[in-house]
């Protein structure tokens, strides 16, 4: 029964981020008004994390096979791009390298920053203590 | 037998958890991180459609419960992210940071290869969504006049590129903080790279589902702006 109203509280707010979605006029899918609801909820508390939580892990646990279909599916599309099938796989494989790299080193260059800065101010009030 | 398979519900179902468990058998195995599982599944059930001769429509009919399921996960990527919140709070940032860089090469990345590449304007719209999560990226292209059905492909095998390779190029590009790891995997390959932050640990799996909210949003905004340049 634990899992069953676990179940039941995920999809009642996947639910209402479709209603979001269908009354925002704002190209957001559902998927991620729920994400957001779900966040928003779990953190006033209003929907406790164990009431959620085994369900949760389980979903994203069989997240992979969700996406099985849909690749699948290239099948269809498959003659339509053949014709730039050289360059699809180029831009793909180039951009999906870039943005991984560009994202990673800008992360680690702010969060150096930070932790430098605060080494900074940490030894300033360390030796104004010891004077 | 060919009608038992295209009229069965099942047979959809069935045949994608076997590719897939294969692919994590085959991946224990041998250890090789071409091997991975989400690819070999797909390879297995592609190769099963076109060897039993079952169209697309009848293998979806069955197989769609699974796509089914892919809106309530998405929304669970939120607990992850709640467990991290204090994580988020103290790094905001650079987690910002770090999302927008990524956002901008990808759009500067696309634009650049598809005027090498003499790409027309329809071409062009239809890639430059490629590296956020399918149903933003569906709106965008639409939106844009793009071929959505190309985008749905390209962003697919983008996420599962992103998957195979993600390790090795964090290890080249030596990015080695946890959190920095989760932002690249999300941004670069939305949810199917978070899969893989998942494996790699519990604040990257949570960085990683923020990168998939942050960047989609921000690529919405940035897709309307890139979409003048071709």
């Amino acid at each position: 029964m634990k899992y069953i109203r676990q179940f039941g509280i995920i999809l009642v707010i996947t639910f209402v981020g479709e209603l979001l979605k269908a009354f925002l006029p704002l190209p957001i899918p559902a998927s991620i008004y729920g994400l957001l609801l779900m966040l928003g909820l779990l953190i006033t508390k209003i929907v406790p994390l164990e009431q959620v939580k085994e369900a949760g892990d389980f979903l994203i646990e069989i997240m992979p096979l969700m996406f099985i279909p849909a690749a699948a599916g290239i099948l269809l599309s498959w003659n339509t791009m053949k014709e730039i099938l050289i360059p699809l796989i180029l831009i793909t494989v180039i951009t999906t390298i870039l943005v991984m790299a560009a994202t990673g080193k800008a992360t680690e260059l702010i969060l150096n920053l930070g932790s430098a800065k605060s080494k900074e101010t940490e030894d300033i009030c360390h030796e104004e203590s010891t004077m | 037998m060919k009608n038992l398979l295209c009229n069965s519900l099942f047979f959809g179902v069935a045949i994608s958890i076997i590719g897939y468990e294969i692919g994590l058998s085959l991946k224990r195995k041998f250890k090789w991180s071409i091997l991975n599982p989400l690819l070999i599944s797909i390879i297995i059930v592609i190769a099963s459609l076109l060897v039993l001769k079952v169209d697309y429509d009848s293998y979806y009919s069955g197989a769609k419960y699974l796509s089914y399921l892919l809106t309530p996960a998405t929304v669970c990527l939120a607990i992850p992210l709640y467990q991290q919140l204090e994580l988020l709070k103290s790094n905001w940032k650079a987690i910002i940071a770090g999302i927008t860089a990524g956002v901008i090469t990808s759009l500067t990345t696309v634009l650049i290869l598809c005027f090498i590449f003499h790409f027309n304007h329809a071409q062009y719209v239809t890639l430059l969504p490629k590296s956020i999560t399918t149903a933003i990226g569906m709106g965008i292209s639409e939106e844009l006049g793009g071929i959505v059905t190309i985008t749905v492909a390209v962003i697919i095998i983008t996420g599962v590129f992103g998957n195979i390779i993600g390790e090795f190029v964090l290890r080249i590009f030596v990015i080695e903080n946890k959190i920095a790891k989760g932002l690249a995997l999300g941004t670069a390959s939305h949810a199917i790279g978070t899969v893989k932050a998942m494996e790699l640990g519990e604040i990257e799996g949570a960085m990683s589902s923020l990168a998939i909210v942050v960047s989609g949003l921000l690529t919405v905004i940035g897709a309307s702006i890139f979409c003048n340049f071709l």
